[in-house]
């Protein structure tokens, strides 16, 4: 399991570059679904 | 049916509301389905181990950035050109995901390059031009943002965006017509494709799950712009009668 994690030591790029990709796509869906209530 | 209704933004705001949940929830399945075989069954790369699998949100992000640009431009130019509304609405709901998923490319990309090339960054021909992509895109949203007139502010967009439409063949073709550090194209359209069949797999599925969530976020910010632009319009009205 560590070993899965670890990414044979390119844990930060690999594990970094998914958690950009999660807080971008995240970060926009919430965006998108605030801006009709600031609308209201 | 008379497609053609569909082209007022008044008819065609209730058929996205239907259509969203068509594009959300597989767009969900497909990355969780992508991200299993990306990280479960495709194997470690002989020369780059688990770094390369990055690929597997890189690749979508780039291409994702190239064609929503080439969407919005083709969006843009219809609304200026025939005068449709809803064209230009299309065109400023696509900018900013496009913008998301260039920005992603660029990220991925640095923290890709940093491992396997030992620099986050280098002014080489592709990394370049999708950099000019990014400012093309904050150009399109900025200048829009600026115009208080949004039939003037389509108009300005669709120029922007109709002339930046040239950096795109750049961006794809720069690995060929240029010495770039950048690899070459991992999946051709004619030949076989350069990678494992699971890499391959993982690969596509999540470019899928990447058109699925632009389709499902850009129609819901769609429906944003109709809201705030058609304000007047008799679909929002209250009843004054």
């Amino acid at each position: 399991m560590s070993e899965f994690f670890s990414m044979g030591g390119y844990a930060f790029y690999v594990w970094g570059s998914y958690l950009i990709a999660l807080v971008l796509m995240v970060g926009e869906v919430v965006t998108v679904l605030k801006r009709r209530k600031s609308l209201r | 049916m008379n497609l053609y209704k569909y082209a007022s933004p008044a008819a065609f705001y209730p058929l996205a509301g239907k259509l969203i949940p068509w594009f959300a929830i597989p767009a969900a399945i497909l990355f969780v389905v992508g991200l299993y075989v990306g990280f479960f069954v495709a194997p470690v790369d002989f020369q780059q181990g688990n770094a390369y699998r990055i690929m597997f949100i890189h690749v979508p992000a780039a291409w994702m950035g190239m064609l929503l640009y080439v969407l919005m431009a083709v969006y843009a130019g219809i609304g200026w050109a025939f005068n449709a509304r809803l064209a230009s609405m299309m065109a400023s709901a696509i900018a900013i995901t496009g913008a998301m998923f260039t920005f992603l490319s660029l990220v991925t990309g640095s923290l890709w390059g940093k491992p396997t090339w030992g620099t986050w960054w280098v002014w080489d021909a592709r990394m370049t031009s999708t950099l000019i992509l990014l400012f093309l895109y904050a150009g399109f949203i900025s200048l829009q943002a600026a115009i208080d007139d949004p039939r003037r502010a389509d108009k300005a967009g669709a120029v922007l965006a109709l002339v930046g439409v040239i950096n795109v063949p750049i961006i794809y073709f720069s690995v060929q017509w240029w010495n770039t550090l950048h690899q070459g194209a991992t999946i051709r359209i004619m030949g076989k494709p350069s990678i494992a069949p699971p890499m391959l797999a993982a690969l596509l599925i999540m470019l899928a799950a990447c058109w699925l969530y632009s389709v499902a976020v850009v129609l819901t910010r769609l429906r944003r712009i109709i809201e705030e632009r058609e304000q007047n319009a008799s679909m929002f009205a209250r009843s004054t009668v």
